[in-house]
This record gives C-alpha cells, structure tokens and sequence, in this order.
C-alpha cells in the first residue's frame, strides 16, 4: 500500500478538487481527509457515514465556582490568558475565577496549583470522525468541533486508521487530502508518507508557498511530486516553477489548466474526471498517471 | 480599530483584501498597519514589497534541566500534558518541540532543577512599504506551534489607527489566535460549494468568539447568487462583492496589488471601508442558532 498526500502550503489551489479526481481514477482506494478544520472532500464525494467517533484531544480545565475562593494562583499561573477574572457584586469579596474553553490550552497547570482543588481538569470533546463508504471506496473523515484545538492529533488518528483499513482490504493506495500551511496538521499529515504530492499554482504566493512546503517535506524525508494547476494564468510562471523544482531534485507532475468546470464539478457534487470528459479531464489523468509511478518506485525520470 | 482578515477556506482572497484594503485607505491619508498572522505562509510582502526595519526571533520558553540538581521524582513529566518531558528511571529527557511553553514543569519542580530557556520557531519584522505601516511573523520550516508565534506577532505595537490583520485559513488554533482581539471580522469567501461550507464553519468560529463580522464575497458572478443565499439565510452582512475578473488573477499572478494594477478596483475596497465602519458601530445582527 502507498501513502500519497496532497497537500499545497497556499490554501485555494486545488487539492480537494484533485483528490477527489484522483479517488476516481485510482483503483480501489482508501480516502482521508486530513483538513479536519475546513473539510470539503465530502461535498463531492457524498459519503454515507457508516461508524461516527468522539474525538477527544486532550483535557480542558474547568473551574466550580462554589469552590473557588477567588485566590488569583489560577491567573498568576496561566500562561495563555485563559483566565477570566469576574469581580463579586458587593466591592468586598474577593473576585471569582473562570476559565476561557477558547483560549484554554489544555496544560493543567491551574488545576495542579489550585489551593481549594476548585479546578476540574477533564477529557475535552473536540471533535468527531467517521468512517463512510464513497462510490470509490472508503472515507476516514472529521469534523473539529467549533473554535476546537488539537487538530494534529485528529489528523494523526483519522490517517492512523485510514492506513489500517487499507491494509486489512489490501488497497494499492491511500489518498490523504491535507490542509493549507506548514503547521501542525500539514506535519502530522506528512510524517512517513510514500510520496508528498504538492498541488500550486503559477502566482508570486503560489510559488513562496511550494517553496516552504517543499522544505517541511525534505526535512522529514518524503518525495515530492510537484502539479501546478490553473497553469495558465501565468504560462511563463507555471514553466519556472517546473524548471526550479527539477533544479532542486523534486519530481514534476504535471500542470492542470484553470477551468470553470472545476467550481462546475463541484456544484454537481462530481469529481472533475467524472465532469469533465475533455482537456481538464485529460491533464488530470495525465498527472494522475505520472503520481502512481512515482509513488511505486516505476519512474525511472 | 482592528479588523482580521479570515476564511475558512484557503485561497479565497484573504490576502488580496487585506493588501487593497490597506492600501486604498493608506492613499487616503489613515494610518494603516498590515499585519500578516498568516505566520505559515506569508504572502502579503510579495505585494506590499516593505523596507524591513526590523526582524526579532521569537521564542518558546522551553525547559532545561540541571542534572545535578536533578532529583528524579518525575513531577515534571506527570505535570506536562504534552509529552514534552518524561522522566525515565529517575531520568529526566525532553522533547522541546513538543512544549507548549506553560512553564509546568518548572513550576512544579521541588528542587529547582528547571529553568526555562528560549527556543527559536521564527521571526517577527516590522518595517514600512510607502504610508502602510508593516509587520509580520514568518514560522521556521519543521515547527508545528504557529499560535505562539501568530500571538506575538498580533501583539507588536502599534501607532497606527487602523491594524488589518491578515489571518491564516482554517477555524482551528491559528486562526483562532490572530482573529482574537480584533473589533471586526472580515470573511472572504468565494461563491462555490466548497467556499460556503467553509464559510459556514468560520462563521461559527466567529460566533463563538462574539466578534462583529461580515462577508466579503470574492469571485462574485452576477449569475451565481448562491453566496447572498446562504448570507441571507445566516443573517449576516455581505461587505463587498467583488467581481470574477481573470486580469485580477493575472495581475495577483504577478505580485501586483489589484487595486494598483486595476484603478477601477478601487472603490470597490473604499465601499468595503465604508460598510465596515457602518456595520462595526451598529450592534450585529441576530443569527439563529
């Protein structure tokens, strides 16, 4: 079984569109979505949720107010600001204490000092995941609950057993959609991966972006395969960015054409190879091709 | 004042608003601050082209352990929440990228063992790009903490009137961070499926923060009027519409603002301005649950 993620570093170029084309192209695959915060694959992929899960990143602390004798150690020992301060009513009694769920970090260091042993420090829900069933295989999928933390956490478990699944129905692929960025879930989308596919496009961003993302994904060891999409936008950019990162020994894709048959795909919940029988559709096959033999060790390039 | 810049959706346009916006309020004479929390992957100096002033590393208290102070009772590793420091055979080991920096461990430590020492996840500049006041923070490649570097960046200060932060995607701890403390929230979306899902999800995330806040719909299309829909039905305010016009790709393509690159854009940002100060003063509006 291979790992392929498909991550971009810059939001907004493409990677669920490309992953759900890839889901339909590849045969019997396993599907993750690893952008836990901003998951989309599902809109086009329609799942039907078969087992749903709590998610539980870490504890949450949370002060009784009856117990607390309004001491202030909570506010001196916080770090993060999660400590609100709610003055008593009279003028004369010492203020009480609660805590911000927002800002709260989840390091207990308030319910270890606390004097009257006022804080609970519990098992927070931050979330759920699913395991569903798509028309083109399985989908392990999350949802971080609202202003919810811990997001990593939840990638490394809704990829964790995506992996497994794949294994015990001995899938030839695992296609893991990650999330924007260079941060905590990219890394824990990342890590051990068979091959990192990095979908950008031809803008100034696009490419300080594919830059940085390329970094994370060397420090870690994992082969990079570069696509650009919506090629051309900017023709002369979408062919430097080619040349810099065959320079730089990364593996070249291919390039996407900007299509409004993408945003069409989309709205008629399709994938864009099942939209889109023409051009679009063709340069997506071609990239697809160009990904397996990469990820199975056949391109000799 | 301070407005953030958000989406849930990456690539909507944050960045370009942001840019503009500062820009065509800069020309009218505001003193403006572009601050770019977008820490992962800043893009706004690609546009702004700034003079950097100044560039300071930011740092994580992070643990250090005396050994020969050391007394091998392992608080330490039952305080941290993190798996940052484990305490193996009396021994004490730590794992500084995982630290959160709370400052447990040092705290808890009966024989005074740890003391916290500063560890590098990037850098914070200030600088100048002609009347736009400029900050940003820039995270290393490898490290996983952006929020302590986004909240330090957020807390620079400042002399300017107006901040516009330009935050990064998502709804988690990022972009939870930088949008913190800000009096309004700007949402960037683009009319399609996936725009307005996340669209949806940032809002809850806004909600629950109680910040005023309103759409920017970007990419807009007289024929597609699904934003205003889902707007509507969320009872919230669209500030601007700005329409699908391929030479603004192209033009951001190339590093050009917008609204440089194509004057008729500008008073689409000005009007943005202008409903934002209207929409900020009133009270915002009720949404159902």
């Amino acid at each position: 079984m291979k790992e392929i993620i498909i991550i971009s570093g810059k939001g907004g170029t493409g990677k669920t569109s490309l992953t759900g084309a890839f889901a339909a192209l590849a045969e019997n695959p396993v599907l993750a979505d690893c952008d836990v915060d901003a998951a989309d694959l599902h809109l086009i992929l329609k799942p039907k949720i078969l087992e749903t899960h709590d998610f539980s990143g870490g504890k949450q602390a949370r002060i009784e107010p009856d117990k607390c004798t309004g001491c202030a150690t909570c506010e001196e020992v916080c770090r993060f600001g999660a400590i609100r301060r709610i003055p008593a009513k009279d003028d004369i009694s010492p203020p009480f204490f609660a805590v911000d769920p927002v800002a709260c970090e989840g390091c207990g260091v308030c319910a270890w000092f606390c004097i009257p042993k006022a804080v609970q420090f519990e098992d927070a829900l931050n979330g759920h995941w699913f395991v569903s069933e798509t028309r083109f295989g399985c989908l392990v999928h999350a949802k971080l609950g609202v202003a919810e933390e811990n997001s990593g956490k939840l990638v490394t478990l809704v990829r964790n057993r995506a992996k497994q699944i794949a294994k015990e129905r001995n899938c030839p692929y695992l296609l893991v959609d990650g999330s924007p960025g260079i941060g905590c879930p990219v890394i824990a989308s990342l890590t051990g991966a068979d091959l990192v596919v990095i979908v950008t496009e031809p803008t100034v961003s696009g490419e300080h972006d594919l830059a940085r993302v390329a970094d994370l994904a060397k420090h870690f060891g994992i082969p990079v395969a570069v696509c650009v999409n919506k090629a051309d936008i900017n023709p002369g950019m979408a062919d430097r960015i080619r040349v810099n990162a065959e320079a730089r020994g990364l593996s070249f894709a291919g390039t996407v054409p900007y299509d409004k048959a993408v945003t069409a795909a989309q709205v008629a919940q399709l994938t864009i190879v099942e939209h889109d029988r023409g051009e679009l559709g063709k340069a997506v096959r071609k990239v697809w091709e160009r990904v397996t033999a990469l990820a199975d060790g056949k391109d000799t390039k | 004042m301070k407005i953030a810049i958000a989406s849930g959706k990456g690539g909507t346009g944050k960045t370009t608003v942001a840019t503009c916006l500062a820009q065509v309020l800069a020309e009218t004479g505001l003193r403006v601050r572009y601050l770019d929390c977008d820490v992962e992957e800043p893009n706004g100096h690609l546009f702004l082209h700034p003079e950097i002033y100044e560039s300071k590393p930011v740092t994580v208290p992070v643990p250090e352990v005396d050994r020969e102070k050391c007394v091998g009772c392992g608080l330490c590793a039952k305080i941290c929440q993190y798996a940052a420091i484990a305490c193996v055979k009396k021994k004490v080991v730590t794992f500084p990228e995982l630290c959160h920096g709370c400052g447990g461990c040092a705290r808890v430590c009966p024989a005074g063992a740890i003391r916290e020492v500063g560890r590098g996840i990037g850098v914070a500049e200030t600088g100048r790009s002609c009347k736009i006041d400029f900050a940003q923070g820039c995270l290393r490649v490898g490290e996983a903490m952006s929020p302590s570097l986004i909240r330090q960046v957020r807390d620079i200060p400042t002399g300017a009137e107006l901040d516009i932060i330009d935050a990064p995607p998502g709804t988690s701890c990022p972009a939870i961070t930088a949008i913190r403390g800000a009096d309004f929230v700007l949402l960037v979306t683009e009319p399609t499926p996936f725009g307005l899902n996340d669209l949806a999800l940032a809002l809850d995330m806004v909600r629950e923060l109680d910040i005023p806040r309103a759409v920017v719909v970007n990419r807009h299309e007289d024929e597609n009027l699904s934003a205003r829909k889902f707007c509507s039905e969320r009872h919230v305010q669209i500030a601007a519409e700005i329409p699908d016009d391929r030479r603004v790709a192209e033009a951001y393509s190339q590093g050009l603002l917008p609204v440089i690159a194509l004057p008729e854009y500008r008073p689409y940002f000005l009007d943005l301005w202008a409903n934002v100060n209207k929409l900020a003063t009133g009270t915002p509006g009720k949404e159902p649950a």
